[in-house]
């Protein structure tokens, strides 16, 4: 019996042992789930934010670049015997703000118990000095560094734009499937657009922590990690000089500058006003200041050189004449009375040739020429007939770049509008139309709308004899020393550069004896120029000019909008004049003229 | 001197190397279960738990000389002194004692500490031996099974009331021995039986099963059975028996454990329903040696058991870096020798001729195996949470010198079994 109890016991013992290496064998060999939940326990991802491009201007001066910003945090499941008493002396606060801040940041939306939460918004670089070596005295305050965008010239902030945490629509839409809850992103401007190239791409460093969440290291010593590449840094073709004088002049105006380089469609400055400091929409200031801003009513953040749509107004005579010269419907010897019947002039003129009737932006003249350009008597049918002819105007004005967005890089660029054949179908539900009904197009009202770029660019391209380049801010993107692709090719119209010449006299003569000669005329420089007043209804009219200079080699061209301000040749001329001055003068002699333009009182 | 070098050819060195070689075994991973690579101290380091361990060991050392030195005989003399003197240490430590988490179970004396329950052990399987040995004493006699309780009582509750279950539970494994020593098999039976019922209640929650269940087998037996009334009368009884068991889960589950005890068991049952709490230790236990593959993660490279995710990771839990950082390869090798350990023990008790030998050697193995079975069947989920140490193998003093002395005493024994005469 005996012996069998010492059998019994062995089977026992031996029975355990098995069943353990048996249930061993499961949750080691076969069961991966254990392996997995181990490494899960142990790693953590951290996320290395890569440095964002910075941006230089055309003279390589900085103009956008990255700070850093220091915020204290707390992870209160860490905090221990907190020396309350020291900790408000520290950071200079009284025990009932210490509180009260406490409680604020109790209550904020996503506080936790266990990861850090803001609580001091943005050290200064001395609070931080002061206090960074103190902080082992206090387990669970720590300092979370990031950056922020900074803006040494503070202007320019609709060109460049701005950088916010990525919301939950543009998650939803990243089909990239790049960005993670808590990026920032470029949300507008230039920030936008070349978000891309500016953003760089993230690292992830994973390490090892113990249990308490400490740091034991390089998960498998760094193999899986990967750097943060920064962003490229992209070189404007901004004049940041020229930029800040031009929204000095816009102070306290509606409207847009738009100057470019004719030779390159380099943009020299991109004035929209009113405007607001790019500073006002970074780091923790965007949350407060965006609502504010976005609330104006004077619209700070709507980019007006490229959003804004007006009619084209006198200006659009030149374009018109071209076409005409183009279309072989008048010479620049055409004389045409002016007969105010049908359409209303100003001044003391009767009967003028092409740059006479430019220079004096005779009303009757372009009517004539118009209807010249459209019916051409191709057609038996007058109705058809000014379907081919509107047909026909409707290639050549394209060719200038209008009635579509030009391509610029910024976005949400507006196209204007160009009315074509199907528009007055559709306008006139498909009954017929013909050019009586349509005529006030010819001066640049009714149907037409261009943005300020499109004419700033229409400018260059009357500066250049024929051709453009697609209007461009960044001309440089990283070391590459390029613009992108589409910004190095030349885009010619349909008119024959000959027929420019024509033009580029006419706009001279406006400058110089015509409608622009008070305040767009400079000593020294050949200014060519067409000023503009759109009709407004009620309000006054909006006073357009463009301009290049000089006339030969021309360096700049130029487009102003001065919305409400009446005449062309008063607000939009004298600003025009201003730019060209001091881009290729670098100082304005007229500082009567910059006066006038300060004080803003252009009707009267 | 003569009978020093006696011994040495006399000693069974199988089961003093297996020994030696599980302690050290320990030793080793003791180090990696602590091991910091930032601070990269050595093994050696008395700022770590295995300096420490080294310490206790070369104590062990002295103690086995002493306990090889001393006469065989006195073991069974002053057996009942020696159980005599632990019980006053028992007591003693309730009044004096230090409480270490929750514990009131242990003696300071300035930087040492003192665990009297661990000494219990061999002390009561002494007294155990020598009252089992006395010429007399018969195993079906209820005086004598009566005083045998006691002597494993005693102490038992004495630890339970220093508020350590776990140790206490170990005594309960000299059940074994006596049924070696002729106690009726019905006990274990019984004891087994209820242990089966009290989990199957906690795996099915809905009891009406269980009571189905019974009436079914109850039924079935009446129906197949001759239908006397004496018959029927037993099965009614053992029926409604079963069914108190089941009643009484609910009551001690939530009346008579404390409420750390009734989440181990919960644990045990399902330790996904909570495993930042109460499910914490067996799942991070899993985890750590699940993790460990078929060949490990290698010596020193484990990241559960030194990151701190697995609690106690070098004392009760120990087992989990050997599981971890050596695989299932490794795990066989530690279940392989101390199997092998016990075999042998009880290969070494079955030798003696000695009736006192042979009880406490079983009483030695079955000591060893019980904190065997209880220590890795936590660890891998197959039996609550209960703080005892892995023998030889978890760090700490007082339980490795405790197992030293359990185990040399056995060796002197066994070594000098030549010179008892058969009583």
């Amino acid at each position: 019996m005996n012996e069998t109890r010492k059998h019994v016991i062995q089977l026992v013992m031996i029975f355990v042992a098995i069943i353990f290496i048996v249930k061993l064998f499961f949750i080691q060999v076969l069961d991966e789930t254990y392996a997995k939940a181990a490494t899960s326990n142990i790693i953590h991802h951290v996320i290395e934010y890569p440095y964002r491009g910075l941006i230089y201007d055309r003279n390589g001066r900085l103009i956008v670049y990255n700070t850093p910003q220091y915020d204290l945090t707390i992870t209160p499941k860490e905090v221990t015997h907190l020396d309350t008493l020291h900790f408000c002396k520290l950071f200079d606060l009284t025990p009932e703000e210490f509180r009260s801040k406490y409680a604020e940041m109790k209550r904020s939306r996503g506080f936790s118990y266990v990861k850090p939460n803001i609580f001091i918004k943005q050290l200064s670089n001395r609070d931080l000095a002061n206090v960074q070596d103190y902080l082992v005295d206090f387990p669970g305050f720590e300092v979370q560094a990031r950056t922020t965008r900074a803006y040494p010239y503070p202007v320019m902030a609709n060109a460049l734009g701005y950088v916010s945490e990525i919301n939950q629509r543009q998650l939803d839409r990243d089909t990239s499937n790049y960005y993670q809850q808590g990026d920032h992103m470029g949300q507008s401007g230039i920030e936008a657009y070349y978000e891309k190239q500016l953003r760089g791409k993230r690292g992830v460093k994973i390490k090892i922590r113990n249990v308490r969440g400490i740091d034991k290291g390089a998960f498998e010593g760094g193999k899986y990690d990967t750097l943060a590449i920064p962003g490229k840094n992209l070189t404007t073709t901004v004049d940041i000089e020229l930029q800040q004088y031009g929204e000095e002049l816009m102070k306290g105006k509606a409207g847009s500058i738009v100057a470019i380089e004719p030779a390159t469609g380099e943009i020299l400055s991109l004035v929209s006003g009113p405007s607001y400091n790019p500073a006002k929409l970074t780091g923790k200031l965007y949350s407060s200041n965006f609502s504010k801003i976005s609330a104006d009513t004077m619209k700070p953040l709507f980019n007006r050189p490229l959003m804004a749509q007006y009619r084209p107004g006198s200006i659009f005579k030149i374009v018109q004449a071209m076409v005409a010269l183009e279309e072989g419907v008048i010479t620049p010897n055409t004389r045409i009375p002016c007969n105010r019947n049908l359409i209303g002039c100003h001044g003391d003129h009767y009967y003028e040739d092409l740059v006479g009737a430019i220079k004096h932006s005779c009303n009757p003249y372009f009517l004539n020429v118009m209807r010249r350009v459209v019916n051409q008597e191709k057609s038996e049918d007058t109705y058809e007939d000014t379907r081919l002819g509107l047909a026909k105007w409707h290639k050549h004005i394209t060719s200038f770049g209008l009635g579509s967005p030009l391509g610029v890089d910024l976005p949400n660029e507006k196209s204007g509008l160009v009315p074509n054949v199907k528009y007055y179908d559709r306008a006139y539900d498909n009954r017929p139309w013909k050019f009586s009904n349509i005529y006030s197009i010819s001066i640049g009202e009714g149907e037409n709308l261009v943005v300020p770029m499109q004419m700033a660019n229409f400018a260059a391209t009357v500066a250049n004899r024929g051709f453009y380049y697609i209007p461009h801010l960044v001309r440089s993107v990283g070391d590459s020393g390029k613009p992108l692709p589409k910004y190095s090719e030349k885009h010619y119209t349909t008119v024959s550069p000959k027929y420019f010449d024509i033009a580029v006299e006419a706009m001279a003569k406006v400058v110089e004896s015509g409608t622009g000669q008070y305040r767009a005329q400079l000593k020294d420089i050949v200014v060519c120029g067409k000023t503009g007043t759109v009709q407004n209804d009620p309000l006054p009219d909006h006073s357009v000019f463009i301009a290049f200079a000089p006339r030969e080699n021309p360096k700049i061209a130029i487009s102003v909008y001065v919305e409400d301000a009446g005449q062309g040749a008063r607000a939009a001329a004298s600003i025009a004049s201003l730019m060209i001055e001091k881009y290729l003068i670098g100082e304005t002699k007229r500082p009567y003229i910059e006066e006038y333009v300060k004080k803003g009182e252009f009707l009267y | 001197m003569t009978r020093a070098d006696n011994i040495t050819g006399k000693i069974d060195w199988l089961t003093v190397s297996l020994f030696f070689l599980i302690v050290v075994l320990g030793w080793m991973n003791i180090y990696a279960a602590v091991y910091d690579q930032a601070a990269a101290e050595n093994i050696f380091s008395t700022s770590l738990n295995s300096g420490r361990q080294l310490i206790f060991i070369i104590v062990c050392i002295i103690v086995v000389i002493a306990i090889l030195v001393v006469d065989f005989k006195f073991y069974d003399t002053f057996a009942y002194f020696i159980y005599g003197g632990i019980i006053l240490l028992l007591i003693f430590v309730l009044i004096f004692g230090r409480e270490v988490a929750g514990s009131k179970s242990w003696f300071e004396i300035g930087a040492f500490r003192l665990q009297p329950a661990e000494f219990a052990k061999f002390a009561t399987a002494l007294a155990a031996a020598k009252f089992i040995g006395t010429s007399g004493f018969r195993m079906d006699h209820f005086k004598d099974q009566f005083m045998l309780f006691a002597i494993i009582g005693l102490p038992a509750s004495l630890i339970i009331m220093q508020g350590d279950a776990g140790t206490a539970m170990v005594f309960s494994i000299f059940l074994l021995v006596f049924f070696r020593e002729g106690m009726s098999p019905l006990l274990l039976i019984l004891g087994t039986t209820a242990g089966i019922i009290f989990v199957l209640t906690l795996l099915v929650p809905n009891h009406l099963y269980l009571y189905l269940g019974i009436a079914a087998i109850a039924g079935l037996a009446i129906f197949l059975g001759k239908k006397t009334p004496k018959r029927i009368a037993l099965i009614l009884a053992v029926g409604l028996l079963v069914t108190g068991v089941i009643k009484s889960v609910d009551y001690i589950i939530s009346d008579v454990m404390k409420p750390h005890q009734q989440n181990r068991v919960k644990a045990l049952i399902n330790p996904d329903a909570d495993p930042l709490g109460y499910g914490w230790n067996v799942t991070q236990s899993k985890i750590a040696i699940g993790s460990g593959g078929f060949s490990g993660k290698g010596f020193l490279n484990g990241t559960q058991t030194k990151f701190n995710f697995v609690p106690e990771q070098s004392t009760d839990f120990i087992f989990c870096t050997i599981g971890e950082e050596h695989g299932w390869i490794g795990s066989l090798l530690v279940i392989g020798l101390f199997v092998t350990l016990l075999l042998r023990i009880i290969f070494l008790a079955e030798r003696q001729k000695w009736r006192f030998a042979r009880v406490y050697g079983y009483s030695v193995a079955c000591i060893l195996f019980f904190h065997f079975a209880v220590n890795i069947g936590m660890t891998i989920g197959l039996f609550p949470v209960v703080g005892i140490p892995l023998p030889m193998f978890s760090y700490g003093g007082s339980s490795l010198i405790a197992f030293t002395v359990l185990i040399f005493i056995l060796i002197k024994l066994d070594a000098h079994r030549m010179q008892v005469l058969v009583r």
